[in-house]
């Protein structure tokens, strides 16, 4: 029976779409659907669910997570590029204290799948973070945000040094439930992503998320001085979505085996799509929320119609398609 | 969720030169009908290929509930950059996507109350329904304009019709009296014997503007003009330092928990930086380190 359902969704019939399998697979985890939020873009999901349902959604990846509560950067924090933005918030947010009493028990209550983005300065802040929700209720996985100035060595980016992002993914791993995934989230200002995300699965990672925000910088022509208060910001939209296709193709060809979250400017069901061909098992939706905040359900619905317009048996058939030889 | 932000797919109904500024009137089905004064929408710019990503806000000037064509609400701009230029030139029947109502109302006094409401250029648009309301209730309404030049002056009409005094100023003297707002706001608040002050505009006029207020020791409710990306809530980019209620300081966020803040809790001298003193600043080192 099951065999044959299989077979019916196979025919692009959209009076059937409403119960093709959408659902994917992330290490132990098995999410409903693969478009999630991107961190840093839903907040913890409360303002997005009054444009659709975040329990609709894969997961929602809630704004990284850090010890204390922090005030971010000076204003402006954002400058508008093509086809993108840059951004320096500095990691404004209420430190996991406020995050456990108000943002994850309404995720939970609202029937939401969380992925928990940590973020911190030292290999003992993320373990910490890690401890923390270990006991909390309702942490589907952990994605590790390592493009965090390390406090200890001058300010080095985590996420550039594959031995520093290992000690941090490494430290998560350990102070996590065993059952609870553990992501790390690349940064695609490195010279051989690859050795980094090798680095972070020897490390213990579970799964890679990529790609996290180029780092740049605007200078208004008027003033002459940088636009951003943090001089330098980080950015994001569809300009950057080749950069994220390329990352996640390179490691999916070098480790096959590993799950990937992509992101890095989808706005649409194909942008998606092509982060799936390229090796993803789930799809971001980040800066598209600020042009539409209506942006990851309509992504999902346009991800399901392209998935049956191509005659994709369900996601899982679909992830890292591009990299195999065309049937000719 | 009945009174949340709507997402429409709106329509140009009309577009109008209004002096230096744009007058833009959308079709958008239920916005109307929520919004209340000093509430704001957002709409998408450049159509669906656009390289323009981010959302633009305006404040709403007007909204009517029921009309030939639907629910509309107009907005006034300034053509400030490749997105509100591309909306000036927008014929009608062009599709806009339109997110609102959103951000916190203006609070409205007690009936019969002296409201003074004040308008730096554009800014004005969100003060006129507010005059509505106000009157409505039995309420004195005095009127300040302010702007660089005449054809910058926004609404002078529509405030004589429902006002008791309009005083307007602008830098070149070509309209009404030469200066700024503020230095015409003090006399016309003894003659209204003012209860409460309304101001929308730049931020160095709403700074003005509070502390001219707190020295007659009456309430001034500004709106705010922050840059914002998404107006949702979730960016985080419109931020201000604004003191609570428990006298801490936070970086607040101006779509949601403004656009109207009380005068004297905002920390205008401030705006731009994260003082020392703020929940959850940095220690000065960390933040010299954040910097590189």
């Amino acid at each position: 029976m099951t065999r044959f359902s299989v077979r019916t969704v196979r025919a692009p019939d959209r009076a059937v779409e409403p119960r093709y399998d959408l659902s994917t697979r992330l290490g132990a985890l098995v999410l409903p659907n693969p478009v999630l939020t991107a961190s840093g873009c839903a907040a913890s999901g409360r303002e997005l669910d009054q444009f659709f349902d975040v329990a609709a959604l894969g997961a929602v990846v809630t704004k990284s997570i850090m010890l204390e509560a922090r005030s971010g950067r000076a204003t402006p924090r954002m400058a508008e590029t093509p086809s993108g933005m840059l951004n320096s918030i500095g990691l404004q947010g209420p430190g996991i204290d406020g995050f456990l009493e108000h943002d994850l028990p309404w995720l939970r209550e609202r029937g939401a799948r969380a992925i928990v983005s940590i973020a911190g300065g030292s290999v003992t802040e993320y373990a910490e973070l890690a401890g923390r929700l270990r006991g909390a209720a309702g942490v589907a996985a952990v994605e590790v945000n390592i493009s965090c100035p390390n406090v200890a060595d001058r300010g080095l980016v985590f996420a550039c040094d594959p031995r520093a992002a290992a000690s941090v993914v490494s430290a998560v791993r350990d102070r996590s439930a065993p059952t609870v995934p553990v992501f790390a989230k690349l940064s695609p200002d490195v010279t051989d992503i690859v050795a980094v995300a090798r680095a972070c699965v020897d490390g213990g990672a579970d799964g890679l998320s990529m790609i996290n925000t180029l780092l740049g910088m605007a200078i208004d022509p008027d003033t002459m001085r940088p636009v951003l208060g943090g001089v330098t910001g980080g950015l994001s939209g569809p300009a950057i979505r080749p950069v994220a296709v390329r990352c996640v193709w390179q490691v999916h060809a070098a480790l096959p085996d590993v799950p990937i979250i992509g992101m890095g400017g989808v706005r649409s069901g194909l942008d998606a799509l092509e982060l799936i061909l390229a090796g993803a098992s789930a799809v971001s939706v980040g800066t598209a929320v600020f042009g539409d905040p209506g942006a990851p359900a309509r992504v999902l619905t346009e991800l399901r119609h392209a998935l049956v317009d191509r005659g994709f048996a369900g996601v899982r058939d679909a992830v890292g398609h591009a990299h195999r030889p065309s049937e000719t | 969720m009945s009174d949340g932000p709507l997402q429409v797919r709106g329509e140009v109904l009309s577009l109008r030169r209004a002096g230096a500024y744009h007058h833009l009137t959308l079709v958008a089905p239920g916005v109307a009908e929520r919004t209340r004064p000093g509430q704001f929408v957002t709409l998408a710019v450049g159509g669906p290929e656009s390289a323009l990503s981010l959302r633009r806000a305006f404040s709403v000037y007007k909204g009517s509930p029921r009309g030939v064509y639907g629910g509309t609400v107009e907005l006034v701009f300034a053509v400030a950059g490749p997105g509100t230029a591309w909306l000036a030139a927008q014929p009608p029947h062009t599709h806009v996507d339109v997110v609102g109502p959103l951000g916190r109302p203006f609070t409205l006094p007690r009936a019969s109350a002296s409201a003074t409401l004040v308008g730096g250029g554009y800014g004005s648009a969100p003060l006129f329904g507010l005059a509505e309301v106000l009157r409505s209730r039995g309420c004195r309404v005095d009127f300040v304009l302010g702007a660089a030049s005449q054809d910058r002056i926004f609404g002078a009409l529509d405030a004589r019709r429902m006002s008791s005094t309009v005083a307007v100023t602008t830098d070149d003297g070509s309209l009404g009296t030469k200066g700024r707002v503020t230095d015409v706001l003090p006399e016309v608040m003894s003659r209204a014997g003012t209860d409460v002050v309304y101001a929308c505009g730049p931020m160095p006029m709403l700074r003005a503007v509070s502390a001219v207020a707190a020295a007659a020791g009456v309430p001034a409710q500004c709106a705010v003009e922050e840059a914002m990306a998404c107006g949702i809530g979730v960016c985080m980019t419109c931020v201000l330092p604004v003191v609570g209620d428990d006298g801490i300081t936070r970086m607040v966020r101006s779509c949601v928990e403004g656009p109207v803040f009380l005068g004297d809790r905002v920390r205008w001298d401030a705006v731009g930086t994260v003082p020392p003193d703020t929940y959850g600043a940095p220690p000065a080192a960390a933040a010299q380190a954040a910097r590189t």
